[in-house]
C-alpha cells in the first residue's frame, strides 16, 4: 500500500491505496465521489474526466499515486453555494443530457475547453474539442448548444470561474 | 397549454442530480460486506469443455468462491430463455438450444460465460480467474450470416443446419402474380451490419440475500425490472417472485441492450445466497462488446415490382437473420414480427411476401437494438424505393409521393392496420426545410470544387406503442404488453405516480409529471414519478419500442381519470351536492352553476380525514391504479433527408444537411422529443458511416473496444433541422405515437441513398467508411470514363 495525499474539491484527503489504484477508482471507491463515471477501459469515452491542477484529465488514465500533492476537482466540486456552475446550468437549460452518464465528463471537458479556448466558441471548435467525450444519447446537437451557451455564461460569471 | 402542461418544453426535473454528479447508477451502490464477481469467459468461439479445474483459483488471495455451470445445475437454476415463440412455415416451433448462465459442456462464442470468481476485491477476482484451468477441445466456428446453414459446424444439437426457424409472412401467390404483371422489377442485395449498442454506462448488478427474511434483492441496469423479476423467478428459478426485489435505479442508456435477462445478473443474485454476502459485478467495456446482445445483422435480397405508371405492385424479400450463439430474451421477435410487418413502409403495396431464416452462429446473441427490426425493414424498403425511382428516371420524392398511402385506416398485406398519418404533409415540409429545389445548384457548386454531392430520402414508418396483448399473444409472445400505473394522491395534495415504465434517459420524471400537472391542475413540483423498483411499483412491462408515452402514459391517464372520479365523490359529500353536479376544472372540484368549489388539495385532505362521509358510503383515500392494454400499435412516420458531400480523393463523407420531419402524434415535451430524434439520427448515422462489428473467421471479435469500433463523435455529426407534423394517434387516450426510435430507423437509408446518389452507382455497403467510399468513388470514376 502507498499513501497518497491530495486536495479534492477543496478538501485535503489522505489514504493508503494499492499502488495500481486508478485515480477514478480512488475518487469513486475511497472518497465515494460517484459522479465521476467509468464508461470504457481504453480512455476513449471521457465519462471520467476531472480537473487535475486545473486541467482536464481522464481519471481512468492516471494512477491515484500520480495525483499525489495535486489539486483535483470533480463534478461534485464545481457548483458554488447552492448555485449551479454556468456550464451545469447550460446543460440543463439546453437539454444537453439524457441518461446523464456521460454528463459529468462532458461538463468537466467543456469547462476545460472554455479555459483553453475562451468564451466565444463556434460549433466546429466545440465539436472538434469534444473529440475525447462520447455520448450515445443526444447526438451531440444539444451538447454543442449547451457548451456554447455555457461558455458565454462563464464570461458573465467571473467569480465562479475564479473559485474553480 | 400551461407552462408545465402537455406541449410545454419544460426543463427536466432529473437534470439537477445528473449535472451535479448526484445520479445513482448501479455501480454507485455498495452494499455492506459485498464481494466482487468476475466472469471467466471463453477465448474460443466454439469448443467443447473437457474439464474445468477451479482448485488453483480457490487458493488465490481473497477468493471467496468459484462457481461453474455444474453448481448452477446442482441448484436447479434453469437456463436463460427466449420469450417469443416463432413457428416455421411448416408449423414447427423454433429450435431453441439450451442457454445456461454458465457453460455446461460447451462454449459457443468468444465471451461465453465459463465460470465466476467471487473475491474480496475485483482485482483479486480477476487474478484468480486467470488461474482456472479449462481444457477446451476447440471446434470449428461459423460466424458468417450467409454461410451459417452451409457450414460444417453445428452450434446446437437441436439444429443440425443451424437454422432456428424458416418463417414467412404475407401472400406468396399474390406477390408472384404481382411480379408476373410488372413492367419493371428492381432488385437489391443488402447487408444490415451488426452493431454493438454501447450505452455509455456498462451493465452492472449487485445481488443480495437476506437470511432473516429469505428476500433477494437485485440492483441491475434494466429497462424493465419487473420483466427481469418475472423471468428470474418463473423461468430461471433463482428466487420466488414474491421474494425477489429488482431495483433499476438511474440507468445510463439502454437502446434495447438492457431489456434482456443476462447470465451475469442471474449469477449475482444466485451467488449472493451461496456466499452469504452481497455480490457485485460491473461490466468493463470489453466485456460489454463481447456479451451485451448485439443488433441487426441481416443479409437480404429484395425485389420490388412496379407498373408502367411507376406504381408499386409488389414486394418480395428474403432475409437471413443472424441470431448469434443463443436466443436472447426477445431475439426471435426482432427479425420476424418487428420486421416484416413494416415492409409496406408508407406505401400502398398490394402484395408483399417475406421469408426470414433465423440462424445460429458462433457470435454474441443478437436481439433488439434501437428500432429492433424496423430499421432493417426501413432499410430494405427505402433503398429499394430509391433505386426503383432512379431506374425509372423519376424524382425520388415524387416517386414516393405517388405511392404513399393516403386513406386511413389502411390494412397492409403484412398484418398491420395503420390508423392515421399524413405522409405527404411530412414530405412537403421536409422538402421545404431541406431546400430541395436548389439542390442541383449546390451539387454543381460541389462539382466545381471537385466534390461529389448527393441527397438521400427516407420515408420511414414504425410500429410502436408495443403492444395489444391479445395480438402479440397470437403471434407467439410469452407475455402481455400492457403497462400499469398507480396515482397516489397524498393528504397534502402532492402526487406520486408509480409507473411500470422505466426512464434511462427519456426524461419520464418530467414528461409524466407534465401529464399529471395538465390533468390535475397542480404544479409539476408537486408530482414525483416513482419507477424502477419492484417493491414500490406493483407491476410493469418496462420501456422499449417507444412505448412509454403511448402505453405507459396512457395507463397513468387512466388512473388519473379514476382519481378525478373518486375526487368528485368526495367533493360531493363535502360540498353537500350530488355527485352528478360536480365538475373538475382547472384543478378545482366545483358544483355546476355555483361558485362553490374546492381545490384539488382540499379534496385530497378530505378523502383521507374522512370526516364528511361515512366509510360505508365511500372508501377513504385517494389512490387509483390502472392497467392499460393498447388497442393497436401506433405508427410514427416521417421523412428524413440527408445531404452529403464526398471528397473522392479521401473518401470522407461529410453530412452537409440533415432534415427530419416526423409525425409523433401529440407531443408532451417538444424539447425532449427533439432530443430523442437527435440521438436516434446519431445512432443511424453511426450505423451508416462508422459502426461495424467484425468477427474474424475463427470467431474472434476484432472490434471489441472503442479503439476499434467507431462510435459517432461530435465531429462526425452535423446539427440537425428537426420539424414536426401532427396527426393525433386515435388508438390511445393521449394521441401519442412515440418518438424514441425514429431517428435510428430513418437515418441509415437516408445516408446510403445520399451516398449512392453522389456516387452515381449503388455499390456501397454499411458502414460507408472513408475507405469503402474511396473505393466506390474510384469505381464511379471508372464507370464514368466507360460511358
Amino acid at each position: 500500500m502507498t499513501t497518497v495525499s491530495l486536495t479534492v474539491n477543496g478538501q485535503p484527503v489522505t489514504a493508503d491505496v494499492d499502488p495500481r489504484t486508478l485515480l477514478v477508482q480512488f475518487l469513486r471507491e475511497n472518497l465515494r465521489l460517484t459522479g465521476t463515471h467509468v464508461g470504457c477501459d481504453t480512455s476513449q469515452c471521457g465519462a471520467c474526466v476531472v480537473h487535475l491542477n486545473g486541467q482536464a484529465v481522464k481519471s481512468c488514465t492516471i494512477l491515484a499515486v500520480q495525483a499525489h500533492a495535486s489539486v483535483v476537482t470533480t463534478i461534485e466540486g464545481i457548483a458554488g453555494g447552492g448555485e449551479l456552475h454556468p456550464m451545469q446550468a447550460a446543460f440543463r437549460e439546453h437539454h444537453g443530457l439524457q441518461c446523464g452518464y456521460c454528463t459529468p465528463g462532458m461538463i468537466m471537458s467543456a469547462i476545460d475547453i472554455v479555459n483553453r479556448k475562451g468564451n466565444a466558441l463556434d460549433e466546429q471548435t466545440i465539436r472538434a474539442e469534444l473529440e475525447g467525450n462520447l455520448c450515445r444519447c443526444t447526438g451531440y446537437h444539444n451538447i454543442v448548444k449547451a457548451v456554447a451557451a455555457g461558455a458565454q455564461a462563464m464570461a458573465q460569471a467571473p467569480l465562479q470561474q475564479a473559485a474553480e | 397549454m400551461t407552462a408545465s402542461g402537455i406541449g410545454a418544453p419544460v426543463r427536466r426535473k432529473e437534470d439537477q442530480r445528473f449535472v451535479t454528479g448526484q445520479g445513482r447508477y448501479v455501480d454507485d451502490f455498495n452494499r455492506p460486506g459485498q464481494a466482487y464477481a468476475y466472469f471467466l469467459r471463453s477465448p474460443h468461439a466454439h469448443a467443447a469443455i473437457r474439464s474445468i479445474d477451479t482448485s488453483p483459483a480457490m487458493i488465490m488471495p481473497g477468493v471467496v468462491a468459484v462457481f461453474t455451470g455444474d453448481d448452477l445445475a446442482a441448484d436447479k437454476i434453469g437456463g436463460l430463455i427466449c420469450g417469443w415463440m416463432i413457428h416455421s412455415k411448416d408449423g414447427s416451433p423454433m429450435k431453441a438450444g439450451p442457454h445456461p448462465a454458465l457453460a455446461q459442456g460447451k462454449v459457443r462464442y468468444v465471451g461465453d460465460h465459463v465460470a465466476v470468481v467471487i473475491a474480496e476485491t475485483l482485482a483479486q477476482a480477476k487474478d484468480a480467474a486467470e488461474a482456472i484451468l479449462v481444457d477446451y477441445d476447440v471446434l470449428p466456428a461459423v460466424v458468417d450470416t450467409a454461410q451459417a446453414t452451409k457450414a460444417p459446424v453445428q452450434v446446437h444439437d437441436v439444429s443440425p443446419d443451424n437454422t432456428v426457424f424458416n418463417w414467412h409472412l404475407g401472400n406468396k401467390e399474390e406477390t408472384q402474380a404481382a411480379f408476373a404483371r410488372a413492367k419493371h422489377v428492381t432488385k437489391i442485395d443488402l447487408i444490415n451490419n451488426r452493431l454493438v449498442p454501447n450505452p455509455i454506462e456498462p451493465r452492472a448488478a449487485v445481488g443480495e440475500y437476506d437470511f432473516g427474511t429469505d428476500n433477494y434483492t437485485l440492483y441491475t441496469t434494466s429497462q424493465n425490472p419487473h420483466v427481469a423479476r418475472l423471468v428470474l423467478s418463473a423461468f430461471i428459478g433463482v428466487a420466488p417472485e414474491h421474494k425477489l426485489r429488482v431495483i433499476a435505479p438511474d440507468v445510463g442508456g439502454g437502446f434495447g441492450s438492457k431489456i434482456f435477462i443476462y447470465a451475469e445478473e442471474t449469477v449475482c443474485v444466485w451467488a449472493a445466497k451461496k456466499v452469504r454476502r452481497p455480490v457485485k459485478w460491473t461490466s468493463d467495456r470489453s466485456e460489454a462488446f463481447l456479451s451485451d446482445a448485439h443488433g441487426r445483422d441481416h443479409v437480404t435480397h429484395a425485389e420490388m415490382a412496379t407498373d408502367e405508371n411507376g406504381r408499386i405492385l409488389g414486394l418480395r424479400v428474403h432475409t437471413t437473420a443472424n441470431l448469434g450463439a443463443y436466443l436472447s430474451t426477445f431475439s426471435s421477435s426482432v427479425p420476424t414480427y418487428l420486421y416484416a410487418p413494416l415492409l409496406s413502409g408508407q406505401y400502398d403495396i398490394p402484395a408483399i411476401y417475406c421469408e426470414v431464416d433465423g440462424v445460429y452462429t458462433n457470435t454474441a446473441p443478437v436481439d433488439a437494438y434501437r428500432g429492433a427490426g424496423r430499421p432493417e425493414a426501413t432499410f430494405v424498403v427505402e433503398r429499394l424505393v430509391e433505386k426503383a425511382a432512379r431506374e425509372l428516371g423519376k424524382d425520388p420524392a415524387e416517386f414516393r409521393r405517388a405511392n404513399y398511402i393516403t386513406q386511413f385506416p389502411h390494412t397492409t398485406p403484412v398484418i398491420m392496420t395503420y390508423d392515421t398519418g399524413d405522409y405527404a404533409a411530412s414530405l412537403d415540409k421536409a422538402l421545404e426545410v431541406a431546400d430541395y429545389r436548389n439542390f442541383q445548384q449546390r451539387k454543381q457548386e460541389s462539382a466545381r470544387n471537385g466534390k461529389l454531392r448527393g441527397i438521400g430520402f427516407s420515408s420511414y414508418i414504425e410500429a410502436c406503442g408495443i403492444a395489444p396483448s391479445q395480438a402479440v399473444g397470437s403471434l407467439g409472445a410469452g407475455v402481455g404488453l400492457w403497462e400499469s400505473a398507480e396515482v397516489r394522491v397524498n393528504p397534502t395534495g402532492s402526487v406520486e405516480v408509480l409507473t411500470g415504465s422505466h426512464s434511462h434517459g427519456q426524461g419520464h420524471e418530467t414528461t409524466f409529471a407534465q401529464l399529471v400537472s395538465d390533468r390535475l391542475g397542480i404544479s409539476i413540483d408537486q408530482v414525483s414519478i416513482v419507477h424502477g423498483d419492484t417493491d414500490k411499483v406493483q407491476f410493469g412491462m418496462g420501456t422499449y419500442g417507444s412505448r412509454s408515452g403511448a402505453v405507459g402514459m396512457s395507463a397513468i391517464a387512466k388512473a388519473i381519470d379514476k382519481v378525478i372520479a373518486k375526487g368528485k365523490k368526495v367533493a360531493a359529500h363535502v360540498l353537500e351536492a350530488s355527485e352528478g353536479d360536480i365538475e373538475f376544472k382547472d384543478g378545482r372540484f366545483g358544483v355546476a352553476g355555483t361558485d362553490r368549489s374546492l381545490a384539488f388539495g382540499e379534496v385530497a385532505l378530505q378523502a383521507y380525514i374522512a370526516h364528511k362521509f361515512s366509510g360505508q358510503d365511500l372508501e377513504p383515500g385517494l389512490k387509483e391504479g390502472a392497467f392499460y392494454d393498447p388497442t393497436n400499435f401506433t405508427f410514427p412516420a416521417g421523412v428524413h433527408i440527408c445531404e452529403v458531400e464526398i471528397d473522392p480523393d479521401t473518401g470522407v463523407t461529410k453530412i452537409e444537411r440533415w432534415t427530419a420531419v416526423d409525425d409523433f402524434g401529440v407531443i408532451i415535451n417538444p424539447m425532449i422529443v427533439e432530443g430523442q430524434v437527435h440521438g436516434g439520427i446519431a445512432q443511424g448515422v453511426g450505423q451508416a458511416l462508422l459502426e461495424g462489428t467484425v468477427y474474424d473467421q475463427s470467431g474472434q471479435l476484432i472490434t471489441a473496444s472503442f479503439n476499434d469500433y467507431c462510435m459517432p463523435r461530435a465531429i462526425d455529426l452535423p446539427s440537425f433541422q428537426v420539424g414536426m407534423t401532427v396527426t393525433p394517434c386515435p388508438s390511445n387516450p393521449l394521441g401519442i405515437k412515440g418518438c424514441g426510435e425514429a431517428g435510428a430507423i430513418a437515418a441509415p437509408p437516408a445516408v446510403i441513398n445520399a451516398i449512392t446518389d453522389a456516387l452515381g452507382h449503388e455499390d456501397i455497403a454499411m458502414p460507408a467508411t472513408p475507405q469503402a467510399v474511396w473505393r466506390a468513388a474510384q469505381k464511379a470514376r471508372t464507370l464514368l470514363a466507360a460511358e
